[in-house]
């Protein structure tokens, strides 16, 4: 009976992007037909998730200009990643406001042209000998959570004969549990490729798509060196109920 | 159910922060060693037991068919589990015997199956006092799919304990409960079940949402 007092928020499903959005093609034969079968009494197998405190992150792992580079004991810049100097942070906060610390967030992108590091990635941009594309860290007390890479490019995609993505990173945080798991990604303030995207369209709500952007923060920028993007994510709330059982 | 009165309504509350597909290069972030790229000191990946972890050691494995029977080969899957006595340890520590907590992903070349190192987990009650059979919790990731789909896994060999689990039981349709028994094979001298997930269609895998 581990955790079973605990309860989460429902997940508001009109939120979230439907299973089925034509607009984006790939999610045509890969969206479930049948409903969700709700569980009407989670029990500890939704309730509890696992703590990664004890995951050993390298010095590098949220240094995305460091740790791909061909040799990083090389001074100055050489060796550097090619693209705009960026610092993405924020907060990891549930839906009452509260942070959540000591969890895991995690990301990945392509590199300044648009080009991931992966095999199946075709596209005419070149890779970049000293990018590799994935972060990872641990929030802290306060629930903040803080890497440093570049920018991202736009690239085009096969969805339809002119689709392109707009600037963004992928980033995946856990929560307290595995109800509140959830993949999303940072798109950057100001981007016209934002509302031409049909995966930014699989959201409905026009607010929802204003929770993904990550807004520029001269305040935290450093100044001959990096801008800074301010990206928070609310994971969802948890409800203590303490009579359950009566 | 009464909530405590600190509570904020429900207009005050943030908004979970919305859902965004993985994309078709998930690897690149959450299994390294598929995508190609080198591996950092300490990686989760699908080895959740050592040798020396109590219980039944067995394999998982599987597929995940789309809605035109094509191989998803871009997927990634996560599994929660309870260990042999039906607890779960959140702590995870690649130290340790056995982390409940696993990752695994389908892959480009060939059969495109996704496996799991781990052991046959224990009953866990639910707060009402109800059992339930020994399953997998498994979340899927996928280019295509919006938001993560969570299924669970049970086993064909708790017939009794399948029988009386108050969440198999939630699925309305026999035929559908199916969906969630993986099937046990022999491999090499090692216990293997196979469980492959529809995404879509014939043989639909059950969904839930909690």
């Amino acid at each position: 009976m581990q955790n079973d007092n605990k309860r989460f928020v429902e997940r508001d499903r009109d939120w979230h992007p439907p299973a089925y959005a034509p607009g984006y093609k790939t999610s045509v034969a890969r969206s479930p037909s049948q409903s969700l079968v709700s569980l009407q009494t989670p029990s500890a197998s939704e309730l509890t998730g696992p703590d990664f405190r004890q995951l050993r992150m390298g010095r590098y792992d949220n240094d995305l200009l460091m740790n791909f580079r061909e040799d990083p004991a090389l001074a100055g810049s050489a060796g550097l990643p090619a693209g705009e100097r960026i610092i993405m942070f924020g907060r990891v906060v549930d839906q009452y406001g509260k942070p959540v610390p000591h969890t895991l967030v995690e990301m990945w992108q392509a590199n300044a042209g648009g080009r991931y590091r992966h095999k199946k990635d075709g596209y005419l941009a070149p890779l970049d000998p000293n990018f590799g594309g994935v972060g990872r860290c641990l929030t802290d007390e306060q629930g903040w959570y803080r890497f440093r890479t570049i920018k991202p490019g736009p690239y085009p995609w096969p969805n339809d004969v002119n689709s392109w993505r707009p600037a963004h990173i992928h980033v995946s945080v856990m929560g307290p549990a595995i109800s509140t798991r959830l993949i999303t990604q940072m798109y950057f303030e100001g981007d016209p490729l934002i509302p031409l995207c049909p995966i930014v369209q699989t959201l409905r709500d026009p607010e929802a798509v204003e929770t993904m952007i990550g807004r520029l923060d001269m305040a935290r920028s450093r100044p001959m060196d990096c801008l800074a993007y301010r990206f928070d994510l609310v994971v969802r709330g948890e409800l203590q109920t303490y009579f359950e059982n009566q | 159910m009464k909530q405590p009165n600190s509570q904020p309504t429900a207009e005050l509350m943030l908004r979970e922060t919305a859902s965004q597909t993985a994309g078709p290069y998930v690897h690149i972030g959450l299994a390294l060693d598929v995508a190609g790229l080198p591996e950092r000191d300490e990686e989760i990946w699908n080895r959740m037991a050592r040798p020396e972890a109590d219980g039944e050691h067995i394999e998982v494995v599987g597929t995940v068919i789309d809605g035109n029977g094509d191989l998803v080969r871009d997927a990634l899957l996560e599994a929660w589990q309870a260990d042999a006595r039906g607890e779960y340890r959140p702590e995870f520590d690649l130290e340790q015997p056995f982390n409940g907590f696993g990752r695994t992903a389908t892959t480009a070349e060939g059969a495109s199956e996704w496996r799991l190192e781990t052991i046959k987990p224990g009953t866990v009650t639910r707060g009402d006092g109800r059992v339930m059979a020994p399953h997998i919790n498994l979340a899927i990731f996928a280019r295509g799919v919006n938001i993560h789909l969570q299924t669970r896994l049970y086993f064909e060999d708790e017939a009794e304990a399948n029988a009386a689990c108050p969440v198999l039981n939630a699925v309305e349709s026999p035929a559908r409960r199916q969906t969630l028994i993986a099937r046990r094979e022999e491999a090499d001298g090692r216990v293997r079940y196979r469980f492959d997930i529809r995404l879509q269609g014939e043989g639909e895998t059950v969904f839930f949402d909690f």
